[in-house]
């Protein structure tokens, strides 16, 4: 699965964040999206997952091929790890093969274990064991190892770098070297200028050119 | 959607679902509502029906915000709305697990909170059926004020006030349907205009509901 | 040139600066001659006596309270279609006015009930569905300053009011099948044959176009403010990004 993206601008508020995001990654490789809190990677995540429209622009592949995992795990704290991720297998319409994924994260003997009792970094390891169950080929990743111990990040590695190498895709915002084949993308390059006073044409954010210029 | 149904149905029988309070709500307004009026049976069974229907409409808006603000708390709503099926499907489907575990059970305690007002016998076929017609309405409606209000921190009371207005028309048919049951007038005629209100609002509403959940998530 | 180039802030701007002291001119012009007129020049109502001439200020805000509420949902679905913001600002600045008239128009009718039905209140449909039109003028304005960021907060009202709108009517029905009541039919159709006379209904068309013009011009200067507040956000986001 090859990702590409020409010129996506996205906005944060309906303020410009970034705007012509370009890049181009091979199959079987990952994009590590870089940069400071608040430049953006959140929400070029988010909207390469379908959550907000971007503001022009396209990307590949669409939404639907794309499964996003964001700061929150969306576990359900009085369902076991293995309801959560028969939910999201049922959900997705894949074959639950709940057990191989539980097994990945580490996590068989939690398996009955309802999320309540589950530390944070437990937590985390289930909410990534859902990547596995949803089939989808491109995983967008928000920040995927917080709160996870150097054991659990070398696991999540491997998982990754099997995705991968099953043809899979990733889009990664994070700051530790996950060891997988990629290409880093900086995304403070992709900065939107503050539109100039009276520049109608440049991205506004306004829906349309003319409200820009006016507002501006 | 029968996975989310279930999923959905499991987290409100589960401890700490809040499956119950919403019956016991309505028991405890229905057992205030003698204290402030009077024990006279007479003036009882005369506000029996609205009161009742009033109890049960209170009841269920007391349950509205675990509709979509858990799911967006804990980012399951992100991931739904990510996932192969339609935000409009998840509106409905969590419209109808809200119905299941909420307008269903109100309908069926009401008779015997009817007893409590000394609600008119003859009514009691009526209140049933009423309340099973109409709560779907209330369920719905519920739904996207919850979805307007989702994204706010505390919503619950502003969403109050959204909602109440949009229940009137259920309310009227409803509490109107009842009352004329129990005075053997024609009851059929609201009956139907709430079974109206009811498959109108199951029908449009889970688009509007969508487009509030989008409008939030962005 | 099309209508649409007016959605454009800045010829909204223009325009607007120039139709205003006109508009508010003309309201008080009208709103003054139409009382007066109303007050002092009609004869009194052989039923009624003097207490008919609450008209010339109840059924004026009735008409803008139901109007300001069509207004709201027109500016409301340009902005979900066209997405301009003008349009959605204007249902924001209409809102209040609205509110205002409805309140105005059940105020006057208490006024007006309490000599000629010997109570303040009554649930009557027609009083009744202007409570309930309360009600949805106040949930719009309690959304709208509950959101922060503009257009979620554009776009959630315009969903409100379009789904509002639907069950304001429908109340109205429900109402009207709730309970038959004692308001007066509507006495201002053109075919009614229980119509107002002629000398009444001069001077109350007067005062209608007063009151018309007062919400356009109030709703125009509250447009106005919220496109400079907007444009002093924008400015300040700006500073900050720089």
């Amino acid at each position: 699965m090859e990702l590409s993206c020409r010129d996506l601008a996205v906005a944060r508020g309906g303020w410009p964040l970034l705007s012509g995001v370009t890049f181009r990654v091979a199959p079987g490789r990952a994009l590590i999206l870089r940069g400071p809190n608040g430049s953006g990677k959140t929400t070029l995540l988010r909207t390469l997952a379908g959550l907000q429209p971007a503001l022009s622009g396209r990307a590949d592949p669409e939404p639907g091929m794309i499964a996003y995992h964001g700061h929150a795990d969306g576990l359900k704290s009085t369902l076991t790890a293995t309801e959560n991720l028969r939910f999201w297998a049922e959900l997705f319409g894949t074959s639950p093969d709940v057990r191989s994924a539980l097994a990945a994260f580490g996590l068989e003997r939690l398996a009955d274990r309802a999320a309540a009792h589950m530390s944070a970094g437990q937590r985390r390891r289930l909410g990534l064991a859902r990547l596995m169950v949803t089939g989808r080929p491109v995983w967008a990743l928000d920040e995927p190892t917080v709160s996870l111990d150097t054991a659990s990040v070398t696991r999540f590695a491997s998982v990754l770098a099997r995705h991968l190498d099953a043809g899979g895709a990733a889009l990664i915002a994070t700051h530790i070297d996950l060891g997988v084949p990629g290409e880093v993308l900086d995304v403070t390059a992709f900065r939107s200028a503050p539109p100039a006073r009276g520049q109608g044409g440049a991205p506004d954010g306004f829906g349309n050119a003319a409200d820009a210029e006016a507002f501006l | 959607m029968r996975a989310l149904l279930l999923r959905d149905l499991r987290l409100a029988v589960r401890s700490g679902g809040g499956f119950g309070l919403s019956l016991a709500f309505f028991l405890i307004v229905t057992v205030l509502i003698p204290f402030g009026v009077g024990p006279e049976p007479g003036v009882l069974a005369r506000i029996a029906p609205g009161a009742l229907w009033i109890g049960a409409l209170l009841a269920v808006l007391l349950s509205l915000d675990r509709i979509f603000a858990l799911d967006r708390e804990d980012g399951t709503l992100d991931l739904l709305a990510t996932a192969p099926i339609p935000l409009e499907a998840v509106a409905a489907t969590k419209a109808l697990a809200h119905w299941l575990t909420t307008g269903l059970p109100l309908a069926l305690v009401a008779p015997g909170l009817g007893v409590l007002l000394n609600l008119a016998p003859a009514a009691t076929g009526w209140l049933i059926g009423s309340l099973l017609l109409g709560t779907p309405a209330l369920s719905v409606i519920g739904a996207f004020g919850a979805a307007l209000t989702v994204g706010l921190k505390r919503g619950g009371l502003l969403m109050s006030l959204l909602v109440l207005p949009l229940y009137v028309p259920t309310l009227i048919f409803g509490a109107l349907a009842v009352g004329r049951g129990g005075a053997g007038a024609d009851a059929a005629t609201p009956l139907m205009m709430l079974a109206g209100v009811s498959l109108g609002t199951v029908a449009v509403l889970p688009f509007a509901t969508a487009a509030a959940l989008r409008i939030n998530l962005r | 040139m099309s209508l649409w180039e007016y959605a454009n802030p800045v010829r909204f701007m223009a325009l607007s600066g120039r139709v205003l002291p006109w508009l508010a001119w003309g309201a008080g012009l009208c709103i003054a001659a139409g009382l007066f007129w109303g007050f002092f020049l009609t004869p009194e109502d052989y039923r009624q006596g003097s207490t008919v001439k609450i008209i010339y200020l109840h059924v004026p805000a009735a008409l803008v309270a139901i109007n300001g509420w069509l207004a709201m949902l027109v500016a409301s679905l340009i902005w979900l279609v066209r997405r301009h913001h003008v349009s959605a600002l204007v249902a924001r600045a209409a809102a209040p006015v609205g509110m205002v008239m409805t309140v105005i128009a059940l105020a006057t009718g208490a006024i007006w009930g309490q000599p000629m039905w010997g109570t303040w209140w009554a649930w009557d449909p027609r009083l009744t569905s202007f409570l309930i039109l309360f009600l949805f003028y106040l949930g719009y304005i309690a959304l709208w300053s509950a959101i922060e960021e503009p257009e979620t907060a554009a776009d959630l009202t315009g969903v409100l009011c379009l789904v509002g709108s639907v069950f304001a009517i429908l109340s109205r029905y429900a109402v009207n099948f709730w309970n038959q009541g004692l308001h007066q039919g509507a006495s201002l159709s053109l075919d009614a044959k229980e119509n107002v006379a002629d000398v009444f209904w001069w001077p109350l068309l007067v005062s209608m176009a007063g009151f018309v013009m007062l919400f356009l011009a109030l709703v125009l200067a509250r447009t106005r403010t919220e496109i400079r507040a907007r444009r002093l956000h924008v400015l300040r986001l700006r500073e900050r990004m720089e």
